[in-house]
C-alpha cells in the first residue's frame, strides 16, 4: 500500500471564522490530530479552495483528506475526491449553528469544534479509499417472473428502454388474473362504463417484441448468484431446463383470490349460485359468448336479482380471515353490477358495503352506477342462506340500524373476497407446534440458492417486504424487485404503474452491479465488507442477521460475501463478536478512533461528555435540519454518524463508557412491523443487541441510564434537540461518570 | 280501492321506482351516497324534531319501507332553508325531494293529519282561495282552534295583549270575522284555480296510470 499522507483543511466561511478560533483548530489538528499538513481557507468549497486541495493531492502526495467545514451531507459535489479517503468534521451544522453566539458559550463551542477536528483526524487515518467491488457481473438481461398485467408491462417497459427481457409464466398463456376478466374498470373519460381489459393487446406486444423471450408453462427451478450475474434455471413443461444469465429480477407473481370455501356462513361453496368475483367474470364471459344474458349456474335461468357482498373475508379484526382491505373490490363490484344493468336495467342489483372505497376515478364510476340504478346499501352481511328458489341475504343495515334486514329471492350472490399474494415460501415462518391439519407447503417462486431461504422475505399478511415509504419496489434481496399485487393489494391501473417503477429500479440495479456500486440507500457506494477470515469463529451471526441475505456460507461454514447483493449497511459489522468485518471507509476502527479521540475533561470541570451515534439516514439529517433552523442543543454532545443502528458494535459503547463519557445516546429509525429503517432490519437488530447492554453496564458498576436508545424520524427537527437537552440534564443529575481520568 | 292501495299494488316491491315516477325530483333519490351532510346541515335540529333525517329517508326508500316513509312527519318539518341543497356533494335537490314526498303522501291520503305544517298549509290554501285574499283573523283563529274549542280559547287568551295592540295600531280589524274584504274579481280567481286544478289532475292521472 502506498504511503499515507493526511492533510486537514479548515474552512473559515459561513461564519466559522468569526465564531471559532480557527488558528487554534489548526494547532489541534497538528498536535492532537498529528497530521503533517493543516491549512485554513476563507471559503473552502469555492473553486479556489477545492483547487488548493487538488493541488496538494497532486503535488504534495496527500492521500487522506480531513475537511473541517460543513456537514458531510452538504457540498458533496465540491468535496468529491473518489481517489482519496475523506473525513468531514462538522463544524457548521454540528457546532456553530446549534450554539448561541454569546460570550459565555464561546468556550464550550470552541471545545466542541476542537473535538470534531480531533475526531475527523482520527477517523481519516483509520480509513482507506474504497477500492471497489471486484466481483461484478455484466448481464443486462431482466428476468420477469409472471406473465400477468404487471409482468407484461414490466417486460414491455424494460424492452422499450433497450434491455433484453426473459419472461417466465407458469401457465400456458399470458394474461394472468386480468386475462380472466370480461372487462375492467374504465381508466379514461368519462369513467361511466366497463372497458376492455387491454390484456390481448399487451400479450400481442410481448409476443411481437424480439427483445422479449417468453417461456410459457415454465417455472424458476433455481436462482443463483447476485445482481449482474444471476444464473437462473428455468424448468419447462417438457422437462427441459434452460439456463439464462440475468442481471436483475422483477417478481410479478400476482395474487389468488381468497378462497370463498372458507366463508360457509356467506354461502361460499354451499351453492353454485354463490360465486366470487372471478366466478362472476367467468359467467359474464360465457354470457358474452352467447346471448349476453348472465345466467344462474344452478338452472341456467337468467339472473333477475343479484347481491354483491363487499369485504367478504376481508377487514376481519378477529384474525380468521384477511385483516386488510384489498382496495380494488368496490370498483370491481360496481363494474360487475353494470354488467347486469347495461344488459337489462330491470335486473335488481344491490351492493352491500360497509365503506365504499373507490380509488382512481372510481367516484365517477360509482356515480354512473347509481345513475344506472344500482342500489347501494350500507350494511354488514351476516349470512347468506342458499335456497331452492334463490338465496336470502341477511344483513345489519347500518343506516337504518336494522339488525335483521334481509333481501330474499336473490338469484346470484357475489362475494368480494380480495387478494392473497403469491409470494412463495415464508422463509422466516416458525413451524406450527402440535398436531393439526397438515399445512399445505407453499411453492417457492424464485428458488433462490441463498443461505437465508428460497424466496424474498415477507412482511405481515404475506406480502413481500418492501420499504413502504421510501423504496416501495425494493425487496430484501438486492437486484430482485417485486411489483403488482404480490407487494400490496392493487388494481390494474396501479399494477401497471408499479410495473414501470420496478422495471426502472431493476435496470438501475443491474447497471450499479456492473460498476460495483451499491444500490440505495447508499447509492453509488464503492465500499464493501471485507472479512479477516483468520479471526472468524464461524458463529454465523453475520450470515443469519444480514437483512439482505447477502452472505452465504462455504462448506467450512465461513461466511461468503456476495458484494453485489450487499447494501453496505454494516449490520454484519455490528453483529460480529470478534470484529473481523469492516469496510474500507467504515469500520470498528474508524468509529472507535473517533470515540477515543474526544478530549474528556475531568469530573470537576462540569463539562460532561455524551456520545451520540446517529443513523445517517434519518437522525443525522434531522440534526442537520435542526441546525439549519438554529434549534440549539447542548455543547456537551459529540455526534458520530453511523450507517445504521444495526452497524453499531457494542465495543464502541463499552469503549466510550470506559473512556469516561457520561452517557451514550443511540439514534435510529423506527423498528418492528411498521419499520422505517432504511435497511429494514438494521435498527431492530441494533436494538436487540443494545437491550443486552445492561449486563455490561452492571459489570462496570454504571447506571443503566447512561445508555439511551432514541427512535428518531427525519421530521423530528424540533424534538431531537429537546431530547438531547433533556438527556444531558438527566445525566448531570446522575453525576459524572466514575471512569473519568483513568 | 284507495289511491294508496292502488299505488302500493302497482309498484309492488319497488318503492324506489314508485318514488322515482310519482314524486317530484324523486329520480334523484338513488344518487344519495349516505354521507349525512344534509342531516348535519339541517337547522331544524332534526335529532329531536325529525323521526328520520333526509339521508335516512332515502335509504328507507331504497330498502322499500313504504309505510314508514309515507306516514312519517319527517319531511313535513323541512323549512326550505336550502342549506342541504347547497351542501350536498352529490347535488341532490333535497329540499324539493322532501316537499315532493310530503306532497305525494298527502295525495295518497296517508300523511299524518294533524301535523302542524300540513294542517296549516291546508288552512292557508282554503282561506286564500275562498275570496282571493288571506283573511288573517280567520287564519289565526283556525290555527288556535286546531286542537278543539277549549285549547283554542286558552291559546287566544294567551295572545290577547298582542291582538289588542294590533287593533289599537289599526293592523287588525275584528270585524273581518264577519266575512272581511275580498279581491275584486273573485269569479276570475275561482275560474283560474279551477283550470289549474284541472291541469294538475290530468297530469297526475297520467303519471298514476303510466
Amino acid at each position: 500500500m502506498a504511503e499515507t499522507k493526511v492533510a486537514a483543511y479548515i474552512c473559515k466561511g459561513c461564519g466559522l471564522g468569526e465564531r471559532l478560533d480557527t488558528d487554534a483548530l489548526v494547532k489541534i489538528a497538528q498536535k492532537d490530530g498529528k497530521v503533517p499538513m493543516a491549512k485554513t481557507h476563507d471559503f473552502l468549497c469555492s473553486a479556489d479552495g477545492v483547487a488548493m486541495i487538488r493541488n496538494d493531492v497532486a503535488n504534495e502526495g496527500v492521500t487522506h483528506i480531513m475537511i473541517g467545514a460543513c456537514s458531510r451531507r452538504a457540498k458533496t459535489e465540491a468535496f468529491h475526491f473518489p481517489e482519496n479517503a475523506v473525513a468531514r468534521a462538522n463544524l457548521r451544522e454540528g457546532v456553530v449553528w446549534i450554539r448561541p453566539d454569546t460570550e459565555e458559550a464561546r468556550e464550550t463551542t470552541q471545545d466542541m469544534a476542537e473535538d470534531y477536528i480531533r475526531m475527523g483526524c482520527a477517523e481519516v487515518k483509520a480509513m482507506a479509499a474504497p477500492g471497489g467491488n471486484p466481483n461484478t457481473g455484466s448481464s443486462k438481461t431482466l428476468l420477469v417472473v409472471g406473465g400477468g398485467v404487471t409482468g407484461m408491462t414490466t417486460a414491455i417497459e424494460a424492452s422499450k428502454t433497450g434491455y433484453p427481457v426473459v419472461l417466465v409464466e407458469k401457465t400456458g398463456a399470458l394474461g394472468g388474473m386480468a386475462g380472466q376478466l370480461w372487462k375492467r374498470m374504465p381508466v379514461h373519460e368519462p369513467f361511466k362504463s366497463p372497458a376492455d381489459t387491454g390484456v390481448a393487446d399487451l400479450a400481442a406486444q410481448v409476443m411481437g417484441d424480439s427483445n422479449i423471450k417468453v417461456y410459457l408453462n415454465a417455472t424458476i427451478a433455481k436462482t443463483d448468484g447476485a445482481p449482474g450475474r444471476f444464473v437462473v434455471q428455468i424448468a419447462t413443461e417438457s422437462g427441459a431446463t434452460h439456463t439464462e444469465d440475468i442481471g436483475a429480477i422483477v417478481q410479478a407473481s400476482g395474487f389468488t383470490t381468497y378462497d370463498m370455501n372458507k366463508l360457509p356462513e356467506l354461502g361460499g361453496g354451499k351453492s353454485p349460485n354463490v360465486v366470487d368475483q372471478l366466478g362472476l367474470e367467468a359467467l359474464a364471459k360465457a354470457a358474452a359468448a352467447g346471448d349476453g344474458v348472465i345466467r344462474r349456474p344452478s338452472d341456467n335461468q337468467p339472473v333477475k336479482s343479484v347481491v354483491f357482498v363487499q369485504c367478504a373475508g376481508q377487514r376481519d379484526p378477529s384474525g380468521t380471515h384477511l385483516a386488510y382491505c384489498s382496495g380494488f373490490c368496490c370498483n370491481a363490484s360496481i363494474k360487475q353490477a353494470m354488467y347486469f344493468k347495461d344488459a337489462n336495467p330491470s335486473v335488481d342489483t344491490t351492493i352491500i358495503y360497509t365503506d365504499l372505497r373507490t380509488p382512481g376515478n372510481g367516484e365517477d364510476f360509482y356515480r354512473s352506477a347509481q345513475e344506472k340504478g344500482v342500489i347501494f346499501t350500507k350494511g354488514k352481511v351476516s349470512g347468506v342462506q342458499p335456497g331452492s328458489n334463490g338465496s336470502t341475504v341477511s344483513f345489519h343495515d347500518l343506516i337504518l340500524d336494522d339488525a335483521n334486514a334481509t333481501i330474499a329471492d336473490v338469484d346470484l350472490v357475489v362475494l368480494a373476497t380480495g387478494q392473497v399474494p403469491n409470494s412463495g415460501v415464508d422463509i422466516f415462518a416458525v413451524p406450527k407446534e402440535g398436531e393439526g391439519e397438515p399445512e399445505v407447503k407453499p411453492i417457492s417462486i424464485l428458488n433462490l440458492n441463498y443461505r437465508q431461504g428460497t424466496d424474498v422475505p415477507q412482511l405481515k399478511q404475506g406480502f413481500t417486504d418492501s420499504h413502504f415509504i421510501c423504496f416501495p419496489y425494493e425487496t430484501r434481496r438486492t437486484g430482485i424487485y417485486t411489483a403488482g399485487p404480490v407487494r400490496r393489494p392493487m388494481d390494474i391501473a396501479q399494477a401497471r404503474e408499479d410495473a414501470t417503477g420496478a422495471a426502472l429500479k431493476a435496470i438501475q440495479a443491474l447497471e450499479n452491479a456492473e460498476l460495483g456500486r451499491a444500490a440505495h440507500p447508499r447509492s453509488g457506494d464503492l465500499s464493501f465488507p471485507k472479512v479477516r477470515l483468520e479471526g472468524c469463529t464461524q458463529c454465523k451471526r453475520c450470515t443469519v442477521e444480514c437483512p439482505f441475505g447477502a452472505i452465504d456460507e462455504d462448506e467450512k461454514r465461513f461466511p461468503v460475501f456476495n458484494e453485489s447483493r450487499c447494501r453496505r449497511c454494516g449490520t454484519c459489522m455490528g453483529a460480529c463478536p470478534v470484529r473481523v468485518i469492516s469496510f474500507e471507509n467504515y469500520s470498528v476502527n474508524t468509529v472507535g478512533a473517533q470515540v477515543k479521540a474526544v478530549d474528556i475533561p475531568d469530573e470537576f470541570s462540569e463539562k460532561p461528555r455524551i456520545l451520540i451515534l446517529a443513523c445517517e439516514n434519518d437522525a443525522y439529517p434531522a440534526l442537520d435540519m435542526a441546525a439549519m433552523n438554529r434549534n440549539e442543543y447542548s455543547a456537551f454532545v459529540r455526534v458520530i454518524p453511523i450507517r445504521c443502528l444495526g452497524s453499531v458494535n457494542t465495543i464502541w459503547v463499552t469503549d466510550a463508557l470506559n473512556a469516561g463519557y457520561d452517557g451514550v445516546m443511540m439514534m435510529g429509525c423506527k423498528s418492528g412491523d411498521e419499520y422505517q429503517c432504511h435497511f429494514v432490519k438494521g435498527s431492530e437488530l441494533g436494538r436487540v443487541r443494545m437491550s443486552k447492554i445492561d449486563d455490561t453496564l452492571k459489570t462496570l458498576n454504571l447506571e443503566t441510564e447512561r445508555v439511551r436508545d432514541l427512535e428518531v424520524a427525519i421530521t423530528d427537527i424540533e424534538r431531537v434537540p429537546e431530547m438531547i437537552n433533556k438527556y444531558v440534564e438527566e445525566l448531570v443529575a446522575i453525576g459524572p461518570s466514575p471512569f473519568k481520568g483513568f | 280501492m284507495s289511491a294508496n292501495t292502488a299505488m302500493a299494488e302497482k309498484y309492488r316491491n319497488n318503492f324506489l321506482k314508485e318514488i322515482e315516477e310519482q314524486v317530484e325530483m324523486g329520480d334523484w333519490v338513488k344518487m344519495c351516497m349516505q354521507c349525512g351532510v344534509c342531516s348535519g346541515s339541517c337547522p331544524t335540529n332534526f335529532q329531536s324534531a325529525w323521526e328520520h333525517p333526509p339521508q335516512e329517508l332515502f335509504m328507507m326508500i331504497r330498502a322499500g319501507k313504504r309505510e314508514e316513509v309515507l306516514t312519517t312527519t319527517s319531511m313535513w318539518n323541512c323549512t326550505s332553508c336550502y342549506n342541504c341543497i347547497v351542501r350536498c356533494p352529490r347535488k341532490l335537490p333535497i329540499t324539493h325531494i322532501m316537499h315532493g314526498i310530503a306532497e305525494y303522501a298527502h295525495r295518497l291520503g296517508v300523511a299524518p293529519k294533524m301535523q302542524p305544517t300540513r294542517f296549516f298549509s291546508g288552512l292557508f290554501w282554503k282561506n286564500a282561495t275562498k275570496t282571493g285574499r288571506v283573511n288573517e283573523l280567520k287564519l289565526s283563529m283556525g290555527l288556535y282552534f286546531k286542537n278543539g274549542f277549549g285549547a283554542g280559547v286558552k291559546e287566544g287568551m294567551k295572545m290577547k295583549d298582542v291582538a289588542l295592540g294590533l287593533i289599537k295600531a289599526k293592523r287588525l280589524n275584528p270585524f273581518e270575522i264577519l266575512g272581511g274584504h275580498t279581491c275584486k274579481d273573485q269569479k276570475g280567481i275561482q275560474a283560474m284555480l279551477k283550470k289549474a286544478y284541472e291541469i294538475e289532475r290530468s297530469r297526475k292521472a297520467a303519471k298514476t296510470a303510466g
